[in-house]
């Protein structure tokens, strides 16, 4: 059997890309194995678990049940993306490790990619919105109650706010 | 990586048609959640797709010239959510879709695939049934309009024609002016879950605060989407109640017929229906600025 | 001189793992590797009678199909547990790599190998197989009746894996007493998956004649052992590596597929071999908790004194033995101990049954035991007219406590402390008397639970544990242990600990986190709750050591009096005056690349400990329960821990939160289905088994009491299984106080309170719109 390959163009994480593509591949298969963006995990394949997601034109998705082929035209970031020039953590990163939102870290890039998508919004959301925002991603070992605070915390100190008691 | 047989590509209405026309055995994947998930089961294993996912004049929510809200069939639920007229004229549908899943597949998931897949847990079904959506199809034929309860044909089968696709969901003007809903969800977790039922009520009151109309619909409570026409007809006219409710409630019983299977038991069902009925029947009231006598 | 042990260090694995730096199995993996794909049985009880293959192998890009006819006749057993040179007490050996008797509906009968993915799964899909179709039985105690299909005949007449008893005084003499009042329950729970995120994954290749595996294990020196077992080769010929895990929570405490997967690539040649689990397959075809059904009879006098008890444990194996009755006795274990009776008498039995194998899981048969045990005090609290928390200080285990068997001592009036903490965390007393009297079709509860658990394994199975440190030129060392980072944050601790006890920085210690068993000190991996304790052991030995030459060889350069050197902070000192005579980094240097005396200072032990040590603590909840729509909300949960001294207290914090999830799941809504009918999972995929998600939670609260540990190092004890343990019975309790409904079997599901409540008359006394 022939495969079936379509050119695709399109930025990845800030580098506009060529790439022929398999049309079988999803989205998770081209950033892991064609681009080594190894940060896109993979725990269920099926959009229940998260640890794949990215962020795709501003939106979160998850990259195993997108095909890469729609990547086609489109601004796709990973968790690679986020370090500065020199190796600079992003303040939501050094959120999650002073906050010790990590433990064995295999949730972690994609809770971090719709954590970037909330704070990119700009908005203030209360608790229960955060945990709305976030609820598309299962992790065991954390409770969620430090990602959570990572996000919250870092959401304020964008804000400029103080962080408070509860919202 | 899928067992994908073929991929076709459609950029537009047209294309898709012939694309539909030229590949009858073909699956139309729309944003994928549903069917690349089959893909991988096994179900849809080799088969052969058609990717609409690219036609971006299916997307965004828009009145047409009869002030019909007019949703493309690719909008996705969390577009729907976000969108000014659904938020002004049926903000209902946007919280029953934001409700499905989690935000990533909310991202993903669109109105029409959510439709077309026929199946009676989807949590935007119960809403357009309770509001008299109209399906809108487009084909070799031109375009074709059918109410939602018609398009739903059994479990997992839908009305689209070979070489069809459909295009739009519509809510007539007439349907949602002056009413006001609610949705419940029942489902075992508060995220990232399928509903064990789907409960969408909406009145429309008269002047003398009496109900006008009140719709009930059904997701989960039979092998399709479905309406509750007994209840309906027990609040026609009536002046709002809590005993109303009870009796609006008691009454879906007379119109639905749950299953028996391993994630709900028919008897846990109606009992949900029932309960989920009155509240979502007194929040539609309140909403609808009445008030429960 | 600064201590890194007790402070909030952050995690050393961190920074890799938030910029995804850190890698895991399926990272390492040569992309060009070929694929193997299970083929697993889709009956639930039978014999093989003919596999046929000729439809997989025409697949394009299929390499090889081998079947259950096909593999080494070497029985194995799984379970990782530490090897025992005694016959006797090792471990089960009851299954092959593939088997020809499938006896749970997903065993392993042929496997395909292919060069891509999807060559793999379509060619295992037209894989044929053909049954001589048994009886099955998924019910523990069906599965104990005879006549019952036996599922493990060549081992076992009937399906009885083992049966342990308890005596203690005289129960039937004692439970004769005028007056006393008989409490009697039945308790369940369920059959639940661990759930990690990361499936399970390893690839396995050839190199030099020997075979290397990488895993995502949590015990690589054990999983060499088992895979030279399945294979019938010297263990030596085995090369494990276990990188970065991403969860394990006693899944991965076992062999699952290494063995299989280290088979393979001898078929091929020596070519890598992947097998990556699905979900699907991770649910089903991996291991589970074992479900446990428990019966308790207590006879109480009416002060609330007990004056004889009795406890059964039936304990559902599912397929093969992997750890068998150990849980169960654990279980068994906990009940005469957390509320001493001088009349007690039990019965644990672990039974085989048709469904998924069951291993270790986090609480290895302590979350059950609690369910069963807490739920029953409280119904006896009940029975009496007792509050809860009141009638646990009357009957909990007192400080000073020595069990005969394990000599572990409960030096501290720790259950009381804990129970003080939640009572004024949670406001115990407030609550309970405003919930006291509800009516409406809404109502809230306050309950609690305890928990009562062990630290590692000792003196059931060996406990021992190797480290080695390696100083470099510029006096930061590397440190490695056997024992495993699987998440739950040991690479910091241990860095911790060692840092303290060499007297070096922190950021000086740098801990190899990839376990490699050509290169890595012998250790048996992470479980048991034992890192921080057992891996303190051998870290403090030898860190001691290593000092010990490092001023060894400061009196050489320095010719100062031995006894006035000292290393602070990773300086030498000269402790008479406090004067820095050279850093350590100068040392080494010098040491390396002396002209006169090199040496590569360097230290490595073996520590084997005799000891073990209780972690006690306990959960409180507070529920707000919707009766007509059978659902219960958290409104809070508190989990008060003593754990000893916290190494670290944010990561500490950081493993109750975790726990307290898992077992709020355990609780309300987490439960692997079966189909009576067929045997068939049902809902083996993370839609359909319900894990809570961040909408599904409160606000999790840890608190800690630190009693330091005498018999440790570092005054640790177990801290990462015990917050799993008591939550479920402390919401169960929480909604009995909201509802006076006694819900006797987890998970508490709207299905089952929609039967529990409506049995109870309570929708008859909402119903009506009054209500909404």
């Amino acid at each position: 059997m022939s495969i079936q390959y379509k050119e695709i163009h399109c930025t990845i994480n800030g580098s506009p890309v060529d790439r022929m593509v398999d049309v079988r591949a999803s989205l998770t298969d081209l950033l892991r194995n064609d681009f080594r963006l190894t940060s896109v995990k993979k725990g269920c394949e099926v959009g229940e678990c998260g640890a794949c997601n990215v962020i795709i034109d501003g939106e979160c998705f998850n990259s195993c049940i997108y095909l890469a082929i729609w990547a086609d035209g489109k601004n796709i970031r990973t968790l690679e993306s986020l370090l500065g020039p020199n190796g600079e953590l992003s303040d939501i990163q050094q959120a999650f490790i002073d906050e010790a939102a990590v433990q064995c870290g295999f949730c972690t890039p994609g809770f971090i990619m719709s954590a970037v998508e909330i704070l990119e919004s700009g908005r203030e959301y209360t608790d229960d919105e955060l945990r709305k925002l976030l609820s598309g991603h299962l992790c065991r070992c954390t409770g969620y109650e430090n990602i959570i605070r990572a996000v919250k915390k870092t959401m304020y100190r964008r804000l400029g706010k103080p962080l408070p008691e509860t919202t | 990586m899928y067992d994908i047989k073929a991929l076709y590509e459609a950029g537009s209405v047209a294309e898709a048609v012939r694309l539909r026309v030229e590949h009858p055995e073909a699956q139309i994947i729309a944003g994928g959640s549903d069917v690349l998930v089959q893909i991988r089961e096994g179900r849809r294993a080799g088969v052969e797709l058609i990717s609409i996912y690219g036609i971006d004049a299916l997307r965004g929510v828009t009145l047409d010239e009869a002030e019909n809200l007019r949703i493309g069939s690719l909008t996705s639920f969390s577009h729907i959510t976000r969108d000014p007229l659904i938020q002004r004229h049926c903000p209902v549908l946007g919280e029953a879709v934001d409700q499905v899943g989690g935000p990533q597949i909310r991202n993903i998931g669109t109105i029409g695939g959510n439709t077309c897949n026929g199946v009676t847990s989807a949590d935007s079904a119960s809403t357009l049934f309770a509001w008299d959506a109209v399906i809108e199809l487009t084909g070799p034929e031109g375009v074709r309009r059918l109410p939602i309860a018609d398009f739903y044909l059994r479990a997992g089968k839908v009305d689209v024609r070979p070489g069809e696709i459909q295009t739009a969901i519509l809510i007539p003007r007439e349907s949602y002016e002056n009413c006001y809903g609610h949705y419940i969800k029942y489902a075992m977790r508060s995220a990232m879950d399928i509903a064990t039922l789907g409960c969408s009520v909406n009145v429309r009151l008269s002047p003398d605060g009496t109900i006008a109309r009140a719709r009930i619909a059904y997701g989960v409570a039979g092998p399709v989407p479905l309406r509750a026409a007994t209840a309906e007809a027990v609040a026609r006219g009536q002046i709002p109640s809590r005993a109303l409710a009870d009796r609006f409630a008691r009454a879906v019983l007379e119109d639905i017929h749950p299953r028996d299977s391993w994630r709900a038991a028919k008897d846990f069902r109606e009992h949900i229906a029932v309960e989920t009925a009155r509240r979502a029947f007194c929040e539609s009231v309140r909403r609808a600025g009445g008030e429960l006598a | 001189m600064s201590k890194s042990v007790g402070q909030s260090k952050l995690r050393v694995d961190a920074f890799d793992k938030v910029t995804g730096r850190a890698q895991y199995t399926d990272d390492l993996c040569d992309a060009r590797a070929l694929v193997a794909k299970v083929v697993h049985s889709t009956i639930a009880h039978g014999m093989v009678t003919a596999v046929e293959t000729e439809a997989a192998l025409a697949v394009p890009g299929v390499v090889k199909v081998l079947t259950c006819f096909d593999v080494p006749n070497y029985p194995f057993p799984t379970a990782g547990h530490p090897w025992s040179t005694d016959p006797a007490h090792q471990d089960i050996a009851d299954r092959l790599l593939l088997n020809r008797h499938v006896r749970y509906y997903g065993d392993d009968v042929a496997v395909v190998i292919a060069q891509d993915e999807v060559a793999a799964v379509r060619a295992a899909r037209l894989v044929k197989v053909t049954y001589e179709e048994y009886p099955f039985v998924l019910d523990v105690q069906e599965a104990m009746k005879p006549g019952a299909p036996v599922i493990h005949g060549e081992l076992r007449e009937n399906n009885i894996l083992a049966h342990t008893q308890l005596h203690r005084g005289d129960y039937e003499a004692a439970r004769q007493e005028p007056g006393l009042i008989k409490v009697e329950g039945w308790y369940d729970t369920p059959t639940v998956q661990h759930c990690h995120i990361e499936n399970h994954i390893c690839y396995a290749s050839m190199q030099g004649g020997r075979i290397t595996v990488v895993t995502s294990t949590q015990i690589p020196h054990i999983i060499r052992r088992v895979c030279g077992q399945a294979l019938g080769i010297p263990w030596g010929q085995l090369r494990i590596v276990k990188p970065y895990i991403g969860g394990g929570f006693g899944n991965k405490q076992d062999a699952l597929y290494e063995p299989l997967c280290a088979w393979l690539t001898t078929q091929v040649g020596g070519r890598t071999v992947k097998l990556d689990c699905t979900r699907e397959e991770t649910f089903v075809s991996n291991r589970v908790r074992h479900a446990i059904r428990t019966h308790i009879i207590s006879y109480v006098r009416p002060d609330g004194s007990f004056a004889a008890r009795r406890i059964e444990c039936f304990s559902n194996q599912g397929a093969y033995a992997s750890h068998g009755h150990s849980i169960a006795a654990k279980g068994m274990g906990a009940f005469p101990q957390i509320y001493p009776c001088d009349n007690v008498e039990g019965d644990a039995y672990t039974v085989y049954t048709n469904r998924p194998t069951a291993g270790a899981m986090r609480g290895y048969g302590i979350p059950q035991a609690m369910w069963a045990g807490e739920c029953h005090i409280d119904d006896v609290a009940r029975a009496l007219g007792r509050d809860p928390v009141e009638y646990r200080r009357q009957v909990v285990m007192p400080q000073g406590y020595t069990d005969a068997f394990s000599k572990n001592v409960n030096y501290y009036d720790t259950f009381r402390q804990v129970m003080d903490k939640g009572v004024e965390a949670i406001g115990w007393a407030e609550k309970r008397a405003a919930y006291a009297h509800q009516t409406g079709p809404v109502r809230r509860g306050i309950g609690m639970a305890l928990f009562w658990y062990n630290t590692a394994v000792w003196p059931i199975s060996l406990e021992t544990s190797s480290c080695r440190m390696v100083l470099n030129q510029d006096g930061s060392v590397q440190v490695q242990t056997g024992e495993t980072e699987i998440g739950q944050g040991c690479d910091t601790a241990y860095s911790q600990m060692a840092a303290d006890a060499i007297g070096v920085p922190f950021e000086q210690v740098h801990i190899v986190s990839t376990q490699d068993t050509d290169i890595t000190p012998f250790g048996t991996g992470a479980y048991a709750s034992r890192q921080t304790y057992i891996g303190g052991f051998s870290i403090q030995q030898t860190g001691r050591l290593l000092r010990e030459r490092i001023l060894d060889y400061a009196q050489e350069l320095t010719r100062q009096t031995r006894a006035n050197l000292d290393l602070v902070d990773g300086r030498i000192v000269r402790t008479s005056d406090g004067q820095v005579l050279m850093s350590l980094g100068e040392l080494a240097t010098e040491a390396l690349y002396s002209l006169t005396h090199s040496v590569h200072l360097t230290a490595e032990s073996t520590y084997q400990i005799k000891n073990n040590a209780y972690s006690f603590g306990c959960s409180f909840a507070e529920v707000e329960v919707d009766i007509p729509m059978c659902k219960v909300r958290l409104l809070d949960l508190v989990n008060v821990h003593d754990c000893g001294s916290l190494i670290n207290p944010a990561l500490a914090e950081a493993q109750v939160h975790g726990g307290m999830s898992m077992a709020i799941g355990y609780g309300l809504s987490e439960e692997l289905k079966f189909d009576p009918k067929t045997g068939r999972p049902l809902n083996n995929n993370l839609l359909d088994y319900k894990l809570s998600t961040t909408m599904d939670h409160p606000h999790l609260r840890a608190y800690f009491v630190e009693n330091p540990e005498p018999t440790s190092p570092y005054g640790t004890k177990a801290l990462g299984e015990p917050p799993a343990c008591s939550p479920a019975p402390a919401i169960r309790n929480a909604i009995l106080q909201a509802t006076g409904v006694a819900l006797d079997e987890a998970p508490m599901t709207p299905h089952l309170l929609f039967r529990a409540f409506r049995s109870a008359g309570l929708f008859d006394e909402e119903g009506g719109a009054g209500h909404v």
